[in-house]
């Protein structure tokens, strides 16, 4: 800890000078780190827009009726709120930002395996993020489906949908060639005597991860160019006036968006297992279980798209089979909070913000994980499907899941990026308006919606008010929250005091290097024993 | 920073990628076979329209043409140039043929007023109407990657004669190979679900 | 890394194999001429299924190549077909 850092042979990609200069120095760069951090930027002022809307939301449903906008603008809102927090933000997430910038380092290697495809997905994204805008701002109209475009909703509004259906296939594209990038990266580039079973668990989460990408994103891919042809052509696919099935666009639809889910919480789920250990000064309880349970989540999550589909008219056989997947699928989620739990017992613990976000990500996500397995059974989601309970429900485990465990490496790796130490007392405030922000904000939602309310209204009935007036408060504050801790990351990003190179006393193989890292990560390939 | 190469992980990337198309096309895959389950009847009637003959003849063409590319890699392995040179022309021609047919049966097709969205199809009933629809997005999409292909191995054949692919050196070309037989790989599937089941 | 040599594969195998490809074609087309219902399907797509074997294993080299592009090709195969029996889960009965 007294130690000062290291001063590394070369400069730190920070300061590194390349061939351009100014901002094309990023944006041109094939450097992992610096693309990691263009994705962090991008989803960071996505995020602004996505939550603003999120918040315009609540505002509305604070009380009945009309409060600031029609129904038609608020289905507007939350089909952008949803677009853009899905396709947009989580779903690059963890992999695009932390993936790129710690993957390569965590195994050893200078680079990934394509570092210019590697800065080609990052401009496929931006081109993606850019067809998504221009949905908004052309035609009739933004687009009102929901982020789901069902059909044969998707292919007969007057909203802008063209535009907004290529952008989101667009950006799955940007999400296979990382994947894609992802696997050769370790299956190539491991640093020698790093076999399979040594690798730390954030990698094997995102091994996991990119298959899923890989595997799942192609099927959303073709079921959009499906509903643009649609639109173009009047094929009939899913029209049921030429013979088309619309749940058969359902299947496809959540064959792909059910392992998106995945996507999003395995690397939370890597982020976490490297935080508690580090944080409890133990080695993580059950390397291999973790592991395992990993890959199966990867598995056995490709098979249960149909529970978000038991109100749609499925048959009852497969509304049995999907129900029994779903309570599979739980299986391998529970081992790991118990590893988590374990690795936490006996342990040294030392408080710090990251370990405050990875408790807390226990937490909420156990909840939303057990008002999941509810929805399994098949009795209890068709008393709450499409009600607020659902918006709860995923709410806990997408912004609950992803979103802390976001935070949480976001602070964990913060000195290894930026070289410097965040403020942790205005961290740990942040954290804890956050933490009471989101959960007032969601919880009286599940309440809510076993009432009865349901989901994508801009109205609702009077009795209703209570429980919004609370989660509409609620939204506030966990606003106020995110602020703190935004502003308080970006001035210590600026004017924090210097990082030495191993701020936690973690093991892996990103503390052993500076802070920040030198441009090419290892002055020479390290051997593992 | 040094050029880092590795061959094999080239590979690894691009079977991951024809991985990813395998399922771009297994989605339409599902389609189909939900639809011919749904209408049987439609669709046996509606496959006796096309063409047995026209289709076995592209098929043949398709093969013929993943063989020529599989030997031109053979042949710049053994350093014969010209023969890879010649090996990739006749690549080349062979998938343009195969396009040439596939314009003619389109276009006569559309000639009849079968084509997606015409008064024509729509009057046939609904599963003409999503075997025809179906016909057109799955071939109509292959021959877009027939088309991807053709220009991936425009390029190959100029590096060849540029000597930038050489026989210590040719995982452009190997890779190039693997993509143009998924395309093949692709029809062989295509071919007997919409000429061959009637 | 190594960049190991490759196995050159004759030109005699592959016209081989063509020949094979083209033989089944013909098969094929012969056998879906006769009408013989649910048969003609399962034939048809089971020659089907060997041709794309053969591409496979010859023309994309996965008898030459490390085991694990075999291994990564079948799990593929084998996710995509568990999904349409699990899609069809939904159609068969309903």
């Amino acid at each position: 800890m007294i130690s000062e850092p290291k001063h590394a042979s070369e400069p730190s990609y920070l300061e590194y000078k390349g061939k351009h200069k100014g901002i094309l120095a990023w944006i041109l760069s094939t450097d992992h780190k610096r693309i990691g951090l263009l994705y962090l930027y991008t989803i960071m002022s996505f995020f602004v827009v996505g939550a603003t809307l999120g918040l315009l939301m609540k505002l509305e449903l604070i009380a009945p009726g009309k409060t600031i906008m029609e129904a038609q603008m608020y289905n507007v809102t939350f089909t952008l709120h949803g677009i853009i927090m899905i396709f947009v933000i989580v779903i690059p997430g963890l992999p695009a930002v932390f993936g790129n910038f710690f993957l390569p380092i965590m195994i050893g290697a200078k680079d990934v395996a394509f570092p210019r495809l590697n800065l080609l997905s990052w401009w496929v994204y931006i081109a993606g993020i850019i067809l998504v805008l221009i949905a908004l701002f052309t035609g009739d109209g933004p687009p009102d489906t929901g982020w789901t475009f069902y059909a044969p909703y998707s292919f007969k509004t007057a909203g802008n949908m063209l535009p907004a259906v290529f952008g989101a296939f667009v950006l799955g594209f940007s999400s296979i060639l990382t994947g894609l990038n992802f696997i050769v990266t370790i299956h190539r580039m491991r640093a020698p005597g790093m076999r399979w079973m040594k690798m730390p668990i954030f990698p094997w989460t995102l091994y996991g991860t990119a298959w899923i990408q890989l595997l799942a994103t192609p099927i959303i891919g073709i079921t959009l160019l499906m509903v643009a042809g649609e639109r173009l052509f009047n094929i009939g696919f899913f029209d049921p006036a030429l013979g088309g099935d619309p749940i058969l666009y359902q299947h496809l639809f959540w064959i792909y968006s059910h392992p998106a889910v995945y996507i999003m919480i395995l690397p939370a789920m890597g982020a976490i297992s490297e935080i508690i250990p580090t944080f409890a000064r133990k080695e993580i309880f059950g390397y291999k279980f973790v592991v395992g349970s990993t890959l199966a989540i990867a598995f056995v999550g490709y098979f249960v798209w149909g529970h978000h589909m038991f109100t749609s008219g499925m048959s009852g056989t497969a509304l049995f089979a999907f129900s029994i997947l779903t309570f599979l699928v739980a299986i391998p989620s529970a081992i790991k909070v118990f590893n988590w739990i374990s690795t936490l017992y006996k342990g040294s613990i030392r408080m710090e913000t990251p370990l405050y976000w990875a408790l807390s990500f226990i937490f909420v996500f156990m909840i939303g994980g057990l008002s999941g397995l509810m929805q399994g059974a098949v009795a209890i989601n068709v008393h709450v499907h499409d009600t607020h309970f659902i918006v709860a429900h995923f709410h806990f485990i997408v912004f609950g899941g992803t979103g802390f465990a976001f935070f949480g490496a976001m602070h964990y790796w913060f000195p290894k990026i930026w070289g410097r130490m965040y403020d942790a007392a205005w961290a740990n405030t942040g954290w804890i308006i956050f933490f009471i922000g989101f959960l007032s904000l969601y919880g009286p939602m599940f309440y809510l919606g076993l009432q009865g309310m349901p989901r994508r209204y801009y109205d609702y009935d009077e009795s209703f008010h209570g429980g919004n007036i609370l989660s509409s408060l609620g939204a506030i504050i966990m606003i106020a929250g995110a602020m703190v801790i935004i502003v308080n990351l970006i001035r210590s990003a600026r004017k924090g005091a210097p990082a030495v190179a191993d701020p936690w006393g973690g093991r892996g193989l990103e503390w052993k290097i500076p802070s920040p890292p030198p441009l090419e990560n290892f002055d020479e390939i390290p051997v593992i024993k | 920073m040094e050029v880092h190469r590795d061959d094999e992980g080239s590979k690894i990337g691009m079977w991951l990628f024809l991985f990813t198309e395998m399922v771009l096309f297994s989605g339409l895959f599902i389609v189909y076979s939900v639809y011919r389950y749904l209408n049987r009847e439609a669709f046996h009637q509606a496959a006796a329209h096309l063409d047995v003959a026209l289709g076995t003849i592209n098929t043949i063409i398709l093969l013929a043409s993943s063989a020529t590319i599989a030997m031109s890699i053979s042949a710049i392995q053994y350093q014969k140039k010209k023969q890879a040179l010649a090996l990739l022309t006749a690549t080349v021609v062979l998938g343009l043929v195969f396009l040439v047919n596939k314009y003619f049966e389109w276009g006569e097709k559309i000639g009849h007023g079968i084509y997606p969205g015409s008064e024509t199809l729509a009057s046939y009933g609904h599963g003409d109407v999503l075997f025809f629809g179906l016909y057109y997005f799955m071939t109509g999409l292959h021959a877009l990657h027939i088309v991807i292909g053709l220009v991936f191995i425009g390029f190959v054949i100029w590096y060849i004669a540029k000597d930038r692919i050489t026989h210590d050196n040719f995982s452009v070309h190997e890779n190039s190979g693997l993509y143009w037989h998924l395309v093949d790989l692709i029809w062989i599937f295509l071919f007997p679900l919409f000429y061959l089941i009637t | 890394m190594e960049n190991s040599s490759h196995h050159i594969v004759p030109y005699r195998v592959y016209l081989i194999i063509l020949a094979i490809l083209i033989l089944m074609t013909g098969i094929s087309v012969a056998v879906t001429q006769i009408d013989l219902g649910v048969i003609t399907i399962a034939v048809a797509l089971l020659l089907a299924t060997v041709k794309s074997a053969f591409v496979l294993i010859y023309f994309m080299h996965l008898k030459f190549d490390n085991r694990m592009f075999s291994i990564m090709a079948v799990g593929v195969f084998l996710m995509i077909g568990v999904v349409i029996f699990v899609t069809f889960l939904d159609y068969l009965f309903r």
